[in-house]
């Protein structure tokens, strides 16, 4: 190989230098965003873990039910107390704040859901 | 191989034959019908909404009785000309109920419910030498939510349908804004969001407990699902009060207020000529 002597170097640099933020980064997860949790109540829909994975899909699957089937029955069941499926309704009048709650994960994650187009967030 | 001229002809023949016959003797010998018998079993509606009948397509009786409910609205226009403040009040508290933004420009304008001129409204009914209350009188017009909805044949994205109550919904998380819906509607009922539609509110005094549109959407009268949903009258009916200058009710049951009310008075419907069936009926 011609120049190998500067070439080969030249790749390891290369290399280094493009997985930097990996190998810098190593071992640290950076700052895991916080979102603030209502103080009055302890219980949401669902387990706290299923609600991280999986809130996106409930909400669509109420949408689906309240809008193209037209079932807007008190059937969400948070504690003893029986709620009606609603983002604003329901979810929002617990969780007060859009910003201190949806927003610091989806800012996190970089998700923009469409919601806020048409719905209202609470005022803060 | 040889293969006659004659043999070939043969076999081909058959062969055709099979192919064309072989289905519907199957058919005949599966259902134990005749294929044209069969046929005429399918066309039979599962669910009729309508107050119509079918009678000629099926001839089963039976059938034919609507089922489910079907939501409509008389308007006596007797009552609302006197109080032009009333009309009024209705179209604020609607728009008001559900976030409808106000902007001047016409060509941006949002409207749910709102007041025209008789002629507008019934352009298929003769005005000539009308008397002092229906030229000094507007009419109040809202969505038909219509038995055979042209906005929902419209639609490419089913974003607008017919739901169980009958009434003409919108879903605006499907609406991509195309506006065949709009040029559907023989009665002008859907508005477009040329702009976002927060810039026409107030957004320190909406209702917080429904939604506003976004831009690109085609947004009409719900005949408040939301609040029919969980018992409740329509906020326009509402607001009537005990003038009753509108009823609201289910036009499949034969005992509803509604139907004491199309029984007792003469009511038109705007352009029965389009076949819409619309569920609002009015009394002039």
């Amino acid at each position: 190989m011609y120049d190998g002597g500067k070439i080969i170097p030249g790749l390891i640099i290369f290399v280094l230098f493009i997985t930097f933020p990996i190998w810098y980064n190593r071992g640290n997860a950076g700052t895991v965003p916080q979102p603030e949790l209502p103080k009055n109540y302890k219980q949401c829909v669902l387990p706290d873990a299923d609600m991280r994975a999986e809130h996106m899909q409930l909400l669509n699957r109420w949408r689906d039910q309240v809008l193209r089937t037209g079932d807007r029955s008190f059937d969400v069941k948070i504690g003893d107390t029986m709620y009606q499926k609603s983002l604003m309704n329901t979810c929002m009048q617990c969780h007060t704040s859009k910003k201190k709650f949806c927003d610091r994960c989806h800012t996190y994650a970089s998700v923009k859901p469409y919601c806020w187009d048409c719905h209202v967030a609470p005022v803060e | 191989m040889d293969k006659k001229r004659r043999d070939f002809l043969k076999i081909a023949g058959a062969t055709t034959l099979a192919g064309l016959g072989g289905p519907a003797v199957v058919e005949r010998l599966v259902t134990g019908t005749s294929p044209a018998q069969a046929r005429a079993g399918h066309g039979e509606h599962p669910v009729a909404h309508g107050a119509k009948t079918h009678t000629a397509a099926s001839g089963h009786e039976d059938n034919n009785a609507p089922t489910g409910r079907r939501l409509g609205m008389v308007v006596d226009l007797r009552k609302l000309r006197k109080q032009p403040e009333l009309m009024e009040k209705i179209v604020h508290a609607c728009h008001a109920e559900h976030n409808v933004p106000h902007f001047p420009n016409k060509k941006d304008e949002i409207k749910w419910i709102w007041r025209t001129k008789f002629e507008n409204a019934f352009p298929e009914h003769s005005d000539y030498y009308k008397d002092k209350l229906t030229i000094a009188g507007d009419v109040l017009v809202l969505c038909n939510h219509c038995d055979e909805p042209p906005c929902v044949k419209a639609c490419p994205t089913r974003a607008t349908f017919k739901n169980k109550d009958g009434i003409v919904a919108m879903d605006y998380h499907r609406c991509i804004g195309c506006r065949f819906c709009m040029a559907a509607c023989p009665y002008g009922s859907r508005s477009f969001n040329w702009r976002d539609p927060r810039a026409g509110l107030d957004m320190n005094h909406i209702n917080h407990r429904f939604p506003t549109r976004m831009r690109g959407v085609v947004e009409k009268c719900n005949f408040c699902a939301e609040r029919v949903g969980l018992g409740k009258q329509p906020k326009c009916v509402e607001v009537c009060g005990s003038t009753k200058a509108m009823i609201f009710g289910d036009l499949n049951d034969p005992d509803s207020e509604i139907r004491q009310v199309l029984k007792d008075n003469f009511t038109i419907q705007r352009k029965p000529s389009a076949g819409t069936h619309p569920s609002v009926f009015y009394i002039v």
